[in-house]
């Protein structure tokens, strides 16, 4: 069988059991909510694999330890790790978790984004593309990259 | 009084609002703010506008008199004013430069320059307005010459860098120009034969104690000896040029690395400008804007650093500062531009006891 995908039979692992927040009950409604790890995953778990119909989750492309937040800092790192080396779709996928991310939280935050160590043949070059913000605002301008984006963010109906 | 044994404090004199996206960019308007001429600055955006805006010499505040829409498609990354005042460039991730002319008031489109494949991200005028030069992700820099009825013919296309070209920039006196990339790299370009026959002539690297990643933007001291660069590796670098030789040999002589200050962003300089007095301000991701100057005192330690922070300002605004530029004129007055979609203008003053 000829296949034009990049990778035709990724694995594809058992979701995480979703937790419920807990808020204390006597929380202030007006105090500032802090972010944690768990959250910043939330947002990002159910984005959609730019070839596959899995997640980004199921795929084990980004895990919860992969997340670093420091709340104080308004600092947040998401390590991606590609299904494949060569992935072509790994700036895609990228992409996509920054335009999630600076649509789910505060404009104070500072997002870094970047491929596991190892897990990709031009790691130094997708890193340095998703976290040039000129080249990422360029890219969100064109048509058919946020098409690609946004079917990629769109809430899927299980 | 010497700047370096004073104390500094940054007053903001006034917030502007009116874009609805990130300020990427502004730029004073050279002849303003000098003879009873009231200062006018332009701005441009991710909203795909510019915007002018001019302080009113009654209240003294700064107010938006001009929005130019309609003419780019896409957003507006760079801005830059000729010497005279008369013209503003603009280039646009719409891969067109447009030159705007103030009639009576009204700015109107007189000229589009098309070119580039794609994303222009830096205009620049040389010191006696006649060239223009344009860089874009396409690696190129294009010179074009200004003609008769706002015509502009590109008179050279230069190629050598290997990535995206960020910023063009003129030497203040000579017509030499530089550019910054993302390939780490600032070029330096001359018309060697004097008949448009421009090449690159010096590669600031690494291996010359260049910047390890992509080199944002640069700015010279007032006499053009001197040269700042910042980087997303988190430095600025000073580069000095002998200017008897650079005389001598007819405008280009080799730049090189003087120093380099390290250790105070957080997060990529995306903006530096050299004051008439010799300060230097950043503006970076780390939502700061920075002051340095010349470190006159070093306590006489041979090797203490030639530049020492001055002052920083740290929420300077809610999210990164994209641009820093000085005001003509005598007033010690900065304007910066931000993600959060304002621009703030802000005076240096000593602190009064």
């Amino acid at each position: 069988m000829v296949s034009g995908l990049i990778n035709a039979n990724p694995v594809v692992y058992e979701k995480k059991e979703r937790r419920v927040r807990s808020a204390p009950s006597d929380a202030d409604e007006y105090a500032v909510e802090s972010i944690d790890q768990q959250e910043v995953f939330d947002h990002i778990r159910d984005i959609k694999d730019p070839e596959h119909p899995y997640s980004l989750e199921e795929l084990k492309v980004i895990s919860e330890d992969a997340i670093e937040v420091d709340d104080h800092r308004s600092y947040v790192r998401v390590t991606f790790t590609p299904t494949v080396e060569h992935c072509t779709m790994a700036t895609i996928i990228g992409l996509c978790l920054r335009v999630k991310l600076i649509r789910s939280l505060p404009s104070r935050y500072k997002v870094d984004i970047r491929v596991a160590p190892g897990t990709h043949s031009t790691e130094a070059a997708v890193n340095k593309q998703l976290n040039d913000k000129e080249r990422v605002a360029a890219a969100l301008e064109n048509p058919n990259l946020l098409d690609m984006v946004d079917e990629c963010l769109a809430p899927s109906y299980e | 009084m010497e700047l370096e044994d004073g104390r500094f404090e940054l007053r903001e004199i006034q917030k502007l609002e009116g874009h609805t996206d990130r300020v990427w960019s502004l730029a004073w308007n050279p002849v303003t703010g000098v003879a009873g001429i009231p200062y006018v600055f332009a701005s441009c955006s991710g909203d795909k506008t510019v915007r002018i805006w001019e302080q009113s010499p009654s209240t003294a505040s700064w107010e938006c008199k001009a929005v130019l829409e309609d003419t780019h498609t896409r957003t507006v990354r760079s801005c830059a004013w000729s010497p005279s005042g008369k013209l503003l460039a603009t280039g646009s991730f719409d891969a067109t430069t447009a030159i705007w002319e103030n009639v009576g008031g009204d700015y109107e489109c007189v000229s589009t320059l098309e070119g580039h494949e794609n994303e222009v991200k830096s205009v620049s005028w040389n010191a006696s307005g006649t060239l223009l030069a344009t860089c874009a992700r396409d690696k190129t820099v294009w010179i074009w010459e200004g003609e008769q009825g706002n015509e502009f013919d590109c008179v050279a296309v230069l190629q050598g860098h290997t990535q995206d070209v960020k910023m063009v920039q003129w030497h203040p006196t000579m017509d030499i120009l530089f550019s910054c990339s993302y390939d780490n790299t600032i070029k330096v370009w001359a018309d060697e034969g004097g008949d448009d026959d421009w090449a690159c002539v010096q590669t600031l690297g690494e291996p010359n104690n260049g910047h390890s990643s992509t080199v944002w933007a640069l700015s010279f001291n007032h006499s053009g000896d001197k040269m700042v660069t910042c980087s997303d590796d988190l430095t600025l670098k000073i580069w000095g040029v002998d200017t008897i030789s650079a005389q001598s040999a007819n405008g280009y002589a080799p730049w090189r690395h003087l120093c380099t200050i390290s250790g105070y962003h957080d997060r990529t300089i995306f903006s530096v400008h050299w004051s008439r007095e010799d300060i230097i301000a950043s503006g970076a991701a780390d939502d700061a804007i920075r002051f340095f100057v010349e470190n006159k005192d070093k306590d006489g330690l041979v090797d203490g650093p030639l530049y020492k922070l001055l002052m920083k300002e740290e929420k300077a605004h809610d999210m990164d500062v994209n641009s820093v530029q000085w005001s003509p004129g005598e007033k010690r007055l900065l304007a910066s531009a931000s993600d959060d979609g304002t621009i703030k203008i802000w005076e240096l003053a000593p602190v009064s006891c």
